[in-house]
């Protein structure tokens, strides 16, 4: 039987989230058939960028007030019910804190095994993932005639832009939204830089940085770089910057073409977070530190010297 | 009696390096220093906390696992939950046994749930160990239940609670009816260090053995199997450069600048 697959698309009410492209790309080597769910309030202008998507078939508009931000627990029995009716066999979703808050969710009411943060398929049945902070990557083979999955979309590029999907609305009208939960406020630290997750440079710093003060170096080489500013789990834990900017195992998951490591010494936590950057350089003081094991280019000194010397470089 | 509810798992340390075996059947971890999940240590932290406000009677922590995983729940209860469940799964498969699969865990933390009664169910974001993050929304799911996932702030107010999301964009509030299953992420709390003589008062604190059997659930075949467990590629060591000014020439030769 032909994979029928479903991709649920992460979007911020305008504009399409690039991790949706991913779990196209990812779901093209399943093979099959690919639709993508919008849940919405007005799916309208998301709607159509999901519809460019090379090699998806059909748009779900999925409308509802209660659909205006992503709460999982309203949006899980809508998804479920898509599911059902069109008879999916994959339903997928990015790795991001959306997936990983609403695909498990989508996973039980289906009664339906997750496959989380997967990296490579080997068949419709087949899919390879990282565990222990990527220490070790697990083949699993899945025996269910529903499998939900997180696409670990830094294993993925975007799939292309030239599609023409049809955009349908289904009838959700049957579905009891709960109301036991209630979106209050999202806020972002405003900032002009580029999003970590998509970026294609990256600078990220560690303890190293000393304080808040001390990131106030890299958002200088940052603009000077054109990139987005990351942090190590021990800049975070210190406080320094907000979690947001984590990377790492237990923080983003980024595949940027240029990487530069600052005063972060490489703990394992952290390498999993990077390991598909394309070039990694890495600045740091201690000459053992774990991080020039994976670095392309090394270079051992103290940052708060190398640093301006480089924004004066560039 | 409000009650909080507080899963705990079993895990190789945070600090341990891992490694496949030699044959890719698995994972070698015998011998390997053994910790509660460190997520799982900030929701029982952050069940305390609330207990120790009054806003709570009884703090309970549950693991599922083997007879190994009762040292972990010593622990917990050091650290001052009240009591301690341990839900013995019994003997694991053979060959491509990942443990029970995190639906397996929702189901059986739903049965302590429908026995508990708690007004709080406090878990870790995810595992270290197979860093599925799965069976929180899982069991809110099941119960049919609001969940707020990754909270780096917990309110409660009566039949309410308010949660600091950490999500992608920033912090997320959310609003919540309770009861409801919460995951904890980093900065929710730092838990506190055990003391020698709470040590020596958890060692008669009630810690309670069930089976599977006892719980009403009936063991499923496994349908996520490993067909096999391998090293990551490693990336090549790369070149070291003097100064500055040799990393952006050597930059700007490779066309990365």
């Amino acid at each position: 039987m032909a994979a029928r697959i479903l991709i649920v698309a992460e979007h911020d009410g305008s504009t399409l989230n690039a991790s949706t492209a991913k779990c196209v790309t990812c779901a093209q080597s399943i093979g099959g058939s690919i639709d993508v769910a919008v849940c919405a309030d007005d799916a309208g202008s998301v709607a159509a960028q999901a519809a460019k998507l090379a090699g998806v078939a059909n748009v779900l508009a999925i409308e509802n007030a209660a659909n205006a931000h992503p709460v999982a627990a309203l949006l899980a029995p809508q998804i479920v019910a898509v599911v059902r009716s069109g008879q999916y066999t994959h339903v997928l979703g990015p790795s991001t804190t959306f997936g990983r808050d609403l695909m498990p969710r989508v996973a039980a009411l289906l009664d339906a095994p997750q496959v989380s943060d997967i990296m490579a398929v080997e068949s419709p049945a087949r899919f390879r993932r990282p565990i222990y902070a990527g220490n070790v990557l697990v083949t699993v083979e899945v025996d269910a005639p529903v499998i939900v999955g997180t696409v670990r979309t830094a294993s993925y590029q975007a799939a292309a832009g030239d599609g023409s999907a049809v955009i349908e609305k289904p009838a959700t009208t049957g579905v009891e939204i709960p109301g036991h939960s209630r979106f209050v406020s999202v806020s972002a630290a405003k900032n002009d830089r580029p999003d970590l997750q998509t970026a294609r440079r990256v600078v990220s710093g560690g303890r190293a940085l000393g304080s808040s003060a001390g990131f106030e170096l890299l958002y200088r080489l940052a603009e000077k770089l054109g990139a987005a500013v990351g942090a190590s789990r021990a800049a975070v834990d210190a406080g320094y910057v907000p979690n947001e900017m984590q990377v790492g195992q237990t923080g983003k998951i980024i595949a940027p073409e240029l990487y530069f490591a600052i005063g972060i010494s490489g703990a394992i936590q952290h390498l999993t977070g990077i390991k598909d950057a394309r070039t990694i350089v890495a600045i740091n003081k201690d000459a053992d530190a774990p991080i020039f094991e994976v670095a392309d280019y090394g270079l051992v000194g103290d940052l708060f010297e190398i640093v301006p010397q480089l924004i004066e470089l560039l | 009696m409000n009650k909080i509810l507080v899963g705990i798992k079993r895990v190789v340390d945070y600090n341990v390096r891992v490694r496949v075996k030699p044959d890719g059947s698995g994972v070698a971890v015998e011998g390997a220093k053994m910790s509660i999940n460190p997520f799982d240590e900030i929701a029982l932290e952050e069940a305390l906390r609330i207990k120790e406000r009054g806003a709570a009677d009884e703090v309970i922590v549950a693991s599922i696992g083997g007879a190994d995983s009762q040292q972990q729940l010593r622990t917990a209860l050091a650290m001052g939950a009240d009591r301690a469940v341990q839900v013995d799964p019994g003997a694991s498969a053979g060959p491509g046994d990942l443990g029970l699969e995190p639906l397996t865990i929702a189901r059986i933390l739903l049965k302590l749930v429908e026995r508990e009664q708690p007004f709080l169910v406090i878990l870790g974001k995810q595992a270290i160990d197979d860093d599925n993050s799965q069976a929180g929304p899982m069991l809110a799911a099941l119960w049919g239940r609001p969940q707020a996932t990754f909270a780096s702030k917990i309110e409660i107010a009566g039949e309410r609670a308010t949660a600091v999301r950490e999500v992608d964009a920033g912090l997320e509030t959310l609003e919540v009816d309770l009861p409801a299953v919460f995951t904890t992420d980093l900065r929710l709390n730092e838990p506190r260090y055990v003391k020698l003589p709470d040590i020596m008062k958890a060692k008669r604190k009630p810690l309670e053995t069930l089976t599977l059997a006892a719980l009403g659930i009936e063991p499923a075949a496994a349908r996520v199997r490993a067909v096999r467990f391998e090293p990551p590629q490693q990336r090549q060591k790369g070149i070291r450069v003097k100064d500055a000014a040799e990393l952006v020439s050597s930059l700007k030769e490779k066309g990365l600048l």
